[in-house]
């Protein structure tokens, strides 16, 4: 089969390719197109009949004519993975960008991934400590979750993304993580920005980097987190690592999906991005988790902007129905100069409730947690009311609150790119915030709690 | 033509075929892999395929062999306690077969064919049958017994009929005309499982939810549709009335949702104890998870896959509840087919037909007069998923248009922390006026008026605090204070609720009257004391109302209430003498 070239192109149409009548190809099968001045491209069918057969060609269809050769290969696409991957750096098709020989193939793993029975699922569990206390206090990271960034142009959610890679560890083991990074349509800038810190930590040897620049072919784009995902799987359950994959950015990734949507003329959904993008969310976001019988784990933390800094955009949208939790940074701490700018009222985390407590964080997580988050929701509220009737005419509580929404975005909020604090110094730092509230207007702390950990030689 | 034919076209999971004899929704076996799809259009010798399961590597030329058969499910003994994907095919033995992920092409009976079952005979030999009709039972979990019953469009005079233990399949009763009876039976999925009549329901659907069963009650037999932006706990809730609603079964359909919520609920569910029968919630529930990055086909199906189960259970006479979350992935799976096909599309890119489906699906809820002439069944909760959380999108509007509940979660509640996010302002139940009567003689004659003085009085609050928030709340005339102090007593008393505390998860009916009544209690008290000079803040701040308010979390409540409430009104009393 592979070896028989066609010159049947009839029709291209931005990045696509139709053919007429071949031998049977396969849905899905992959395509070396070779032009006339000798460059190869390549592509994957996405319509197959006896008369036609359409072909996606990642790397755009410039050059391509009527004249130009297809071969079909006869197989899917498939990523060659074996441990060798570790420490690498590929492109956004899976070729070496990094000088570095091919990756020498244990095995040929199918890149589109099959679903994870949910029986065969072990429910998360573990704590991930990621020393930022936000996270840890208010959007608590569990081990197998998929938990994306909803930032904004502009904003430092590489710093972010970084930082958590620098310092996740899981408290029980002190386990590290390896980190498989993809970069979709990101630009040179930003991909140096995340090599350079990587290779500073240290932390590159023990990484896989999928690079898909924003110069680099957009159609490109639809494969590289699915290659980085499925060297992930291999990793975590041929390998047992725990892996940390990080992807930037998903925007840009959905932006190609429309257009191919586009380009084959689909029925448009919201705001022209395609009806099945919540399926081909899905189909990256579902491969996390922990299964039974394995050691290693997938955890994601999938990077968006939000176009406009709008949260019922269709991708952020789609997004939040699938993941477990967002954490959302916000353009006007980060104009008050916090960093970091996360903003813990739309922030969740769903996995967060099953995982806190005694045997994982601390007895007291729950009560603090939650009592962190009402004062400073009331306290922001009041702001407002302050903005039109002043300060004075608040009452003590009030203003106690008030007072409180400052000091939880200077102290607990804002940290070092650099700091690591660990679970209890950021239970600490709630109790030592809230302290400055009296405790008769802490209504959702637990009375015992109170008596444990409240710094009573303060109090009073 | 024949029974075989030739794949023609491959477009993502829409199969095109040649020359293959078939009737429209017949199911065929797709490739050499032999994956399972179903005809959804013809045209000319051309006929359209959804396949169930991921085309990749799937060339034109190969066979396509139709089965004849209709998409059906296997019903009898063998359902409970069992999660199945969008066709019924039971994970576990997926698992079993290809490992923890979901492969292709290999098939799964719905039901155990090896395992024995205990028959029990009920009609002896001799007994003239009609289709519907028992014949005997399966004590299929330790709460559930299963009724065997004569398939529809069956009826004779029994030949032999034996007791014992016996295989779904092994023929346990045979007809004078010589028809053998097996336990399992099939059923086609698309098609509603027949009936006498439907009667209109009369009894509440018990969801020891204290805002869902006080102001918005829903019926048995009556459909509910649940809407809410994400993050704003609709599968929280939906889980919660999988817990703890009264009906006899559950099926809970995860469509197109989370595979780690499902694997939670399996964790979950056999640890858990039924409040209404003291035994595993497991052993009366029905699971179907096609998460969202399990074939769209199989999505689409699983819906049908599910209220055919609950149909057939509710034929035995039993109240079953369906929840089905979400009803926007199964719309979605419903586009994504529909614009394979290259159909016109309506609103938003959704087919012309989605409304029609939506209402079609919901038609299926009800209480019925089984062929039996037992009364049964089927409860019908969607959730919904609008995009944006802005509920005028088609899928949404599809559904109030036909539901006659509906309760709005709100995202600004959740963002409060305000659980269950149920808008008690926007949300509505047309039921009332049926159920009242059943209110009435179970619980206190006066329970109608009690919900709507509730009720008025969170409507009043939403007026006053317009205006609150320009002026603040001092500037309001003290009794009009008081009505918001008392309406933030329902909010924070009341419709909130801990669906994660042992105690707090769930309150009977009786106890959410209670109350209620403590609440109006406490206003009227709290008036009375005011006239006679009391200070607001001295009267609505007396010990014994945040101790009535906080014991509602610890056990016994019911037969404590009354004292709580004497004690608070003594102390109401007591306040207003100071002065």
């Amino acid at each position: 089969m592979a070896g028989k070239e066609y010159r049947t192109i009839t029709d291209v149409k931005g990045p696509l390719v139709f053919l007429d009548k071949t031998e049977p190809v396969a849905f899905g099968e992959i395509v070396e197109l070779r032009l006339n001045d000798g460059t190869m491209k390549n592509g994957q069918v996405l319509d197959t009949s006896d008369d036609l057969v359409v072909v996606q060609v990642f790397e755009g269809t410039a050059g391509v004519d009527r004249t130009t050769g297809v071969k079909f290969l006869g197989d899917v696409f498939k990523l060659p993975v074996s441990k060798d991957l570790v420490g690498r750096i590929l492109d956004g098709a899976g070729r070496p960008r990094d000088g570095g020989p091919e990756i020498v193939a244990e095995s040929n793993a199918d890149i589109i991934g099959a679903a994870i029975n949910p029986y065969a699922r072990q429910s998360p569990h573990d704590f991930i400590q990621t020393g930022i206390s936000a996270i840890d206090c208010c959007t608590t990271l569990v081990r197998g979750q998929k938990l994306p960034i909803f930032s904004a142009s502009g904003l430092p959610h590489n710093d972010i993304a970084l930082q958590i890679a620098r310092q996740a560890k899981l408290t029980a083991s002190e386990e590290q993580f390896i980190v498989v990074f993809c970069a979709m349509g990101i630009t040179a800038e930003e991909y140096n920005f995340f090599r350079s810190d990587l290779e500073r930590t240290g932390a590159l040897e023990n990484a896989v980097l999928f690079v898909n620049l924003a110069d680099d072919p957009a159609v490109e784009r639809l494969i590289t987190p699915r290659l980085a995902l499925t060297a992930a799987e291999y990793l975590a359950f041929e390998q047992d690592y725990h892996v940390l994959v990080i992807y930037t950015d998903v925007t840009n990734y959905c932006d190609a999906l429309r257009q191919i949507g586009a380009a084959r003329e689909e029925v448009p959904g919201r705001r022209g991005y395609p009806g099945y993008m919540y399926t081909d969310l899905a189909m990256l976001y579902e491969r996390a988790g922990l299964v039974k019988g394995k050691k290693g784990s997938i955890t994601q933390f999938p990077i968006l902007t939000m176009p406009g800094d709008d949260i019922t955009h269709p991708i952020p949208d789609l997004s939040g129905y699938i993941t477990e939790g967002q954490i959302v940074i916000s353009r006007e701490l980060h104009g008050s100069g916090i960093y970091p700018p996360i903003n813990v009222l739309p922030s969740l985390s769903r996995l967060m409730g099953g995982t806190i407590g005694a045997k994982t964080t601390r007895e007291d997580h729950k009560s603090v947690s939650d009592q962190m988050y009402a004062a400073y929701a009331q306290g922001r509220e009041l702001r407002g009311l302050v903005a039109i009737v002043g300060e004075d005419a608040l009452n003590e509580r009030d203003k106690q609150l008030l007072s409180f929404s400052g000091l939880f975005e200077d102290k607990f909020l804002r940290q070092d790119r650099y700091e690591d604090r660990s679970i209890d110094e950021t239970l600490d730092l709630c109790w030592d915030l809230m302290q400055t509230i009296d405790t008769k207007y802490l209504v959702r702390l637990d009375q015992q709690w109170i008596d444990k950990y409240h710094p009573k030689d303060k109090k009073d | 033509m024949s029974e075989n034919g030739q794949i023609y076209r491959i477009s993502g999971p829409v199969v095109t075929a040649i020359g293959l004899d078939s009737k429209m929704y017949d199911v065929v076996r797709v490739g050499d892999e032999g994956l399972m799809g179903e005809v959804i259009e013809l045209h000319g010798d051309k006929a359209v395929i959804q396949v169930y399961e991921d085309t990749s590597g799937v060339r034109p030329g190969e066979p396509v062999v139709n089965t004849g058969l209709t998409l059906a499910v296997q019903l009898g003994p063998g359902l409970l306690t069992q999660i199945y994907d969008g066709i019924q095919r039971p994970l576990p033995v997926m698992q079993e077969k290809m490992g923890t992920f979901i492969t292709r092409g290999v098939d799964a009976d719905g039901l155990d064919q090896k395992k024995k079952w205990t028959f029990e005979p009920t009609a002896k030999k001799g007994d003239k049958v009609e289709s519907g009709q028992t014949i005997g039972t399966v004590q299929e979990t330790p709460t559930i017994a299963h009724k065997i019953m004569i398939p529809p469009n069956m009826s004779g005079t029994i030949k032999s009929i034996k007791g014992g233990d016996f295989t779904v399949s092994d023929t346990v009763c045979t007809l004078e005309d010589g028809t053998e009876i097996a336990m399992m039976q099939r059923w086609p999925v698309r098609a509603p499982r027949p009936y006498r009549q439907k009667y209109a329901p009369d009894t509440p659907l018990v969801t020891g939810m204290r805002i869902l069963d006080f102001l918005f009650p829903l019926a048995k037999g009556g459909a509910a549709g649940i809407p809410g932006p994400f993050g704003s706990g609709k599968t929280v809730t939906q889980q919660s009335l999988a817990k703890y609603s009264d009906a006899q079964i559950v099926v809970y359909i995860g469509c197109g949702e989370r595979g780690n919520e499902m694997t939670e609920v399996l964790d979950e569910f056999p640890e858990l104890i039924d409040p209404n029968t003291g035994k595993p919630l497991m052993n009366r529930t029905v699971m179907i998870a096609n998460t969202s990055n399990m074939p769209v086909a199989a999505r689409e199906a699983s819906v049908y896959t599910g209220i055919t189960i609950a149909e057939y259970f509710r034929d035995m006479g039993y109240d079953v509840a369906l929840m089905a979350d979400s009803t926007s992935r199964w719309a979605e799976a419903m586009r994504e087919i529909s614009s394979r096909l290259e159909e016109m599309p309506g609103e938003e890119g959704y087919p012309a037909y989605l409304s029609s489906r939506l209402a079609e699906f919901y038609e299926r809820a009800g209480r019925v007069e089984t062929l039996e002439g037992e009364d049964g069944s089927v409860t019908v909760i969607g959730a919904v998923s609008p995009p944006g959380g802005d509920i005028s999108e088609p899928v949404s509007q599809g559904t109030l248009r036909i539901v006659k509940v509906f309760w709005g979660l709100d995202a600004p509640l959740a963002r409060q922390r305000h659980f269950p996010a149920i808008n008690w302002l926007n949300s509505y139940s047309l039921y009332p006026q049926s159920l009242d009567q059943w209110f009435k003689d179970n619980i206190a004659a006066d329970f109608p008026e009690i919900r709507t003085e509730i009720s008025s009085l969170l409507q009043v609050e939403a007026e006053l605090q317009e205006i609150v928030q320009l002026v603040g709340s001092d500037a309001l005339p003290v009794d009009q204070q008081l009505t918001l102090e008392v309406a933030r007593m329902i909010r924070e008393y009341f419709l909130q609720q801990n669906a994660f505390h042992d105690v707090d998860a769930y309150t009977g009916v009786q106890q959410q009257y209670q109350m209620a009544k403590a609440i109006l209690t406490f206003q009227s008290e709290a008036k009375t004391a005011i006239e006679a000079g009391g200070l607001l803040e001295d009267v609505v701040n007396v010990p014994a109302r945040s101790d009535l308010m906080r014991a509602r979390f610890e056990g016994e409540y019911l037969s404590r209430i009354e004292g709580l409430v004497d004690e608070m009104t003594k102390q109401i009393a007591a306040a207003a003498e100071e002065n």
